[in-house]
């Protein structure tokens, strides 16, 4: 059960980072007309395309004692990134990235361009625009954003396994844990915890899902 | 009072380039901005409004330069104080129709700014849907809301983007009269872009005629209207019938001169024109300028009288449109109770009455 809380500890904290950076990343992708922005957008899709091990092989990398991030982080705070929670929170969001960014393009891209002209000409910035328009009408888009870069945290396993390594409350996730009872020939124990992450992803996807489908936008127009 | 000169070249895959170029100014009052769609309407207000920017231009309102890439002046579309009113109308469909009015007041005090709302509420006689959203309410009552969260800022300037499509004639002659009533106080310049004759006779004290980006007129309506200078213009005036003609004579003395139209031996008289005998011309009569007669006419004052016979009779709501064959074809129209009085169908032989200032010249 500690290796659960701990997987819903990391997938909150992901999910919580992923919004607050994930959304001026989105916002930027979804109205900047820099004609290099498919750049940036290859970037953002790459974790869904790379192996997580590629991505967790840089990410050690970075955090280890010689990288850029790892000198940084020790100067920092004393001690290392790899192979702690922290560590394993950045890469996480790293890897969750997609996730939280593409569901919150599609909405901001979503919104009617009109709406923002009509709140610039009746005097407000694009800050305030964004607060009190395009925010409240790409509610499902966050909504879904949270969740799935959550659910997604939670069933992660190979970048895990390269950056958090498998230290019992600190890094040992379900997906690990599920993984090592399985090498112990422990099926009872491992079918348990599998049973436990197939109900709460099945319970995540059937919010997201749910959100989308139901008119959620009370004020749609008739 | 608004002057703005705009120059702005549009490009689109497909079709050929599109070049704004007008130079136009709006004092305070209700100016008519009317041209067929595509001639560049919008393009102005959105410029304008400081959503799009010109390629080259200057906009100045009471003074205050808004646009001027010499000077290095372009007032982003938050800082211009003018109220936009779109075609789209664009009232944020999360927020009722209240907090909709007062998106614009942001630094006033709490108090003024209900103040102000309910006032602006009252005054468009929307004040009992406060607390609805636009998905709501009805479609007049959606424009009456955007023009009310567009006023209630105090604007400069007001510019409206045909607010009144699909609106029933009475709603919308209600709606406009609300805004002259607000309007009678303030003053400010109001640029009103429509594609409707009907507006355009409702409501302009001037108008600019616009035609493929370039203004084709300005003055009052009747100058500017009435003497359709361009056929595409005069299509988009609502002169239904456009017909090619033959100068016969010119009669100075009466102001008149005689024309044949078309191939057909129709003789009719207009108004004298900058025409030789011989030369071709082009005249447009308004559908509904044509009397309709079931005997022979007399006793008229008016001095083209045409035989024809009906060829097809189409009933869109309250209007009947004719279709009647004098040698050309015309197009006038009547009302169901004339047609069921006179016992109009198509076949029976009928005269046309046209006066002879119903008859305008179009280059």
């Amino acid at each position: 059960m500690e290796a659960l809380w701990l997987s819903m500890k990391l997938a909150g904290c992901v999910a919580a980072i992923l919004l607050a950076i994930g959304m001026p990343v989105a916002y930027w992708l979804a109205y900047s007309t820099w004609r290099g922005k498919f750049l940036l957008e290859s970037i953002v899709a790459l974790p869904l395309v790379l192996p997580p091990t590629v991505l967790g092989f840089y990410a050690l990398v970075a955090m280890g004692p010689r990288g850029l991030l790892g000198k940084f982080w020790i100067a920092l705070f004393g001690h290392g990134l790899a192979f702690t929670f922290s560590g394993l929170v950045l890469a996480s969001v790293l890897y969750s990235f997609p996730f939280a960014v593409q569901p919150l393009i599609a909405s901001f891209e979503g919104v009617d361009r009109k709406l923002l002209d009509a709140s610039a000409v009746l005097g407000a910035g694009s800050l305030r625009t964004f607060w009190r328009i395009i925010l409240p009408l790409s509610l499902p888009g966050v909504v879904t954003a949270a969740v799935l870069s959550f659910a997604h945290t939670l069933g992660e396993f190979g970048v895990v396994l390269m950056v958090g390594g498998n230290l019992a409350g600190v890094t040992r996730t379900v997906s690990i844990d599920i993984y090592d009872h399985v090498q112990s020939l422990e099926y009872g124990e491992a079918n348990r915890m599998a049973l436990v992450l197939l109900a709460i992803s099945f319970a995540v996807l059937s919010v997201v899902y749910a959100v989308n489908r139901r008119v959620w936008t009370p004020w749609a127009a008739k | 009072m608004l002057t703005a000169q705009i120059r702005k070249e549009r490009r689109s895959p497909g079709a050929s380039a599109f070049l704004l170029d007008v130079s136009i100014e709006v004092p305070s009052g209700i100016t008519i901005l009317f041209g067929a769609s595509g001639a560049g309407k919008s393009t102005i207000l959105d410029c304008i409004a400081g959503l799009t920017r010109p390629d080259e231009g200057q906009i100045v309102t009471d003074g205050d330069v808004l646009f001027d890439p010499a000077a290095r002046i372009n007032i982003p579309a938050q800082k211009r104080k003018i109220a936009y009113v779109f075609q789209a109308l664009a009232l944020f469909p999360h927020l009722t129709a209240e907090e909709n009015a007062s998106y614009g007041l942001r630094d006033l005090p709490q108090k003024e700014k209900r103040e102000r709302v309910d006032r602006i509420l009252k005054v468009f006689r929307v004040e009992k849907l406060c607390k609805q959203k636009p998905g709501e309410i009805s479609g007049g009552e959606r424009q009456r809301i955007a023009l009310a969260r567009s006023l209630v800022t105090d604007p400069r300037l007001l510019l409206l983007d045909e607010p009144l499509t699909g609106l029933d004639a009475d709603l919308k002659a209600a709606i406009v009269d609300d805004l002259r009533a607000w309007n009678a106080a303030k003053r400010i310049p109001i640029l009103y872009v429509t594609h409707s004759r009907d507006e355009v006779d409702a409501l302009g004290e001037r108008v600019i005629t616009l035609h493929n980006g370039r203004v084709v007129s300005a003055g009052s309506p009747l100058e500017v209207l009435n003497a359709p200078r361009r056929k595409k213009l005069a299509q988009a005036a609502g002169f239904e019938n456009l017909l090619a003609a033959a100068v016969l004579d010119l009669r100075e003395a009466d102001g008149v001169m005689r024309i044949r139209l078309g191939d057909s031996p129709c003789e009719i008289e207009v108004p004298l024109g900058y025409a030789t005998p011989g030369s071709r011309i082009q005249v447009a009569v308004r559908a509904g300028d044509i009397l309709l007669a079931t005997v022979p006419p007399r006793g008229l004052s008016a001095r083209n009288v045409l035989e024809g016979r009906i060829l097809s009779l189409e009933q869109r709501g309250t209007l009947v449109t004719a279709r009647v064959d004098c040698g050309v074809t015309f197009i006038v129209h009547v009302t169901p109770g004339a047609v069921r009085t006179l016992e109009l169908t198509p076949g029976c032989p009928v005269w046309l009455v046209l006066k002879t200032h119903s008859c305008h010249l179009v280059d």
